[in-house]
């Protein structure tokens, strides 16, 4: 299995030696770094070339590294019915470069580009029909990025007076609470206010 | 009396998101040449949760009931790929107990989708009586599951590691006395619909996809099958033990609403196959596994040994860490390839759980797949492509 994988990588490699900026394999996973504008030539290559024959693009992911200078991750994955294979490419961005739409190489990738869109705010260029799909009609934000809060900002509720569904600003009893479970003997970093006392980088603590 | 020439304007129509054919919360604008369908534009969303950020925010533990509520048809298939998932990032070894009941199970529940499959179709193109039927059958499926997580739907049983209980006593022998009455239920079923000329006509041609079709809209599972490609998961890439099952898939030949039907139908048996295998090959042993960094201590430790409570204690509240690494497990669910993109930084939630939702990809196609048929067959193309909101909104 490894040793297919390896093969299989270092063909990839010499195949797009230009646009593939690194490759991996971890948990039995073959994993290709790409830049966004070559997207499209690596899906293509992928897709047609006849030891690779990735025929279908199975998902589309986003994920959002919040402290990276592009903090978006577009993450697809291929699945070659020829082969038995899979992979996976990732490709970096941010909230303001567009990255090629691959709905010409796979139709599939429509909507999954819609909910990317929709969900983190990244771009896809030369995409049909780029609107939100998952959120609500008028939803202001992208909810899955990690800046955004997970009770989100607005909440409805159903109106007796005015007889409609109406958006409130959402009100909470109490704060969202976040644990964490760092024991205080590996040393969290506490930041402690200003002027609070001791400076405590929680591993003085007696 | 001088004919003058009229021009005729496409109209729309509103479907859903209130509609009973519409599977839930579908909402279609379709764009109508008189009957014939020119456009369609699924809107979805209405019952979107927000289940992927609500993950992120839970211990790997806490995520699992999550999964129960994606595809409530069958509710084991999900939990099954997000164990599988947070079990390869752990590195960890399954019991073979623990893998037999869970092929059971997976299984159980496979049935309990298609039943409610069949017949919900059955039922948009106008045959009441199946899902009378299949829902009372689906109903002592039900029963298994209460009987064994204690939750007749949101049963959160599989769990990493293994499963939550074992099986009580006497619930094998019972499942094995289903499988053996369930047949002639299918085979009545079968007599109602299969040669039904009604059924027919409203399936046979109606939408067809083709294989590079398959392919290039993201089909897997029945929806690829009926197009004539042999592939399974359970066969191509098998977890859980699979390979040691003496099973068949059945392939379509045509791509169309019938074929997928009739497919769904011979999968049952093949379930019934698997099922009554697992419960006579069931070794005996632990049901979960026995790394106490995983799975929480037995309760008679608990009463007895500190220890055991504080190991308790920390993986209920806590929970475990997960090492750094990022995994994509696809499993075949009952609609397809349903599949959970995990990316873990090592502590104890997931930093993000992505949800490969079947679902998702065949309703994308539904423009596609009724352009130029009648108003009538939309029903009829939805039903056959197994639609459940659960999982499409997630």
């Amino acid at each position: 299995m490894l040793s297919e994988l390896k093969e299989q990588l270092a063909y990839i490699e010499e195949g797009l030696e230009n646009e593939v900026l690194a490759g991996k394999i971890a948990f039995d996973e073959l994993t290709l770094t790409v830049r966004a504008e070559n997207i499209i030539r690596v899906l293509v290559f992928l897709k047609e070339d006849g030891d690779c024959l990735y025929e279908q693009l199975v998902d589309i992911s986003g994920a959002d590294y919040l402290e990276r200078e592009k903090r978006f991750d577009v993450v697809y994955h291929l699945l070659s019915y020829t082969h038995n294979h899979r992979i996976r490419i990732k490709v970096e961005t941010d909230e303001n470069t567009p990255v090629p739409s691959a709905t010409g190489v796979y139709s599939s990738a429509g909507w999954f580009e819609r909910e990317i869109w929709d969900l983190y705010g990244v771009l896809f260029s030369g995409h049909p029909d780029l609107r939100r799909i998952l959120t609500d009609y008028g939803f202001q934000g992208h909810p899955l990025r990690k800046d955004f809060p997970l009770t989100g900002y607005l909440e409805v509720r159903y109106s007796d007076q005015q007889k409609r569904v109406v958006y409130e600003p959402v009100k909470l009893p109490q704060d969202f609470r976040r644990f964490d479970f760092m024991s205080p003997w590996e040393g969290a970093k506490y930041i402690l206010p200003e002027g609070g006392g001791e400076e405590g980088d929680g591993n003085d603590r007696s | 009396m001088v004919m003058t020439e009229v021009e005729v304007k496409n109209y729309n129509l509103n479907f859903g998101p209130q509609h009973p054919a519409a599977h839930g919360v579908l909402r279609l604008i379709m764009e109508l040449d008189g009957e014939v369908v020119e456009r369609l534009d699924p809107h979805i969303g209405l019952l979107h949760r927000g289940t992927e950020k609500l993950i992120e925010y839970k211990t790997y533990l806490q995520a699992i009931p999550y999964f129960d509520r994606l595809d409530y048809g069958a509710p084991m298939n999900q939990e099954h790929a997000f164990a599988l998932a947070v079990e390869k990032l752990l590195g960890c070894e399954v019991p073979e107990r623990a893998k037999y009941i869970r092929v059971l199970y997976a299984e159980l529940s496979r049935i309990m989708n298609h039943l409610m499959c069949t017949t919900t179709h059955a039922m948009d193109v106008g045959a009441m009586t199946p899902i009378l039927w299949g829902f009372e059958e689906r109903e002592k499926l039900l029963v298994f599951y209460e009987r064994v997580s204690g939750s007749r739907m949101h049963a959160a049983y599989f769990r990493p590691g293994g499963v939550h209980q074992d099986l009580p006593d006497g619930l094998a022998e019972d499942i094995y006395a289903w499988t053996e009455s369930f047949p002639k239920v299918l085979d009545d079923m079968a007599s109602l619909l299969v040669e039904n000329r009604i059924f027919k006509q409203r399936n046979v041609d109606i939408g067809v996809a083709d294989r590079p079709a398959a392919y290039d809209w993201g089909f897997t599972g029945v929806m690829l099958r009926s197009t004539g490609v042999p592939w399974d998961l359970r066969k191509a890439q098998p977890y859980d033990g699979y390979e040691k099952f003496d099973f068949d898939i059945p392939v379509g030949k045509h791509g169309d609403a019938y074929a997928r039907f009739l497919i769904r139908f011979e999968e049952m048996r093949q379930s019934l196959r698997i099922m009554r295998q697992a419960i006579e090959k069931m070794p005996k042993g632990p049901i979960t596994t026995l790394d106490p960094k995983i799975s929480p201590p037995k309760r008679a430790d608990m009463k007895t040994s500190m220890e055991a409570l504080i190991n308790h204690f920390k993986l209920y509240t806590e929970g475990y860490r997960v090492p750094e690494g990022e995994v994509y497990v696809a499993t075949e669910a009952p609609k397809g390839e349903f599949a959970i993109y995990l990316v873990s930084d090592g502590s104890n939630r997931p930093y993000r759980c992505k949800i490969r939702a079947p679902g998702f990809c065949h309703l994308q196609s539904l423009d596609w797949m009724c352009r130029g048929h009648m108003l009538a067959d939309v029903p009829a193309v939805l039903g056959s492509m197994d639609i459940v909101f659960g999982e499409v909104d997630r």
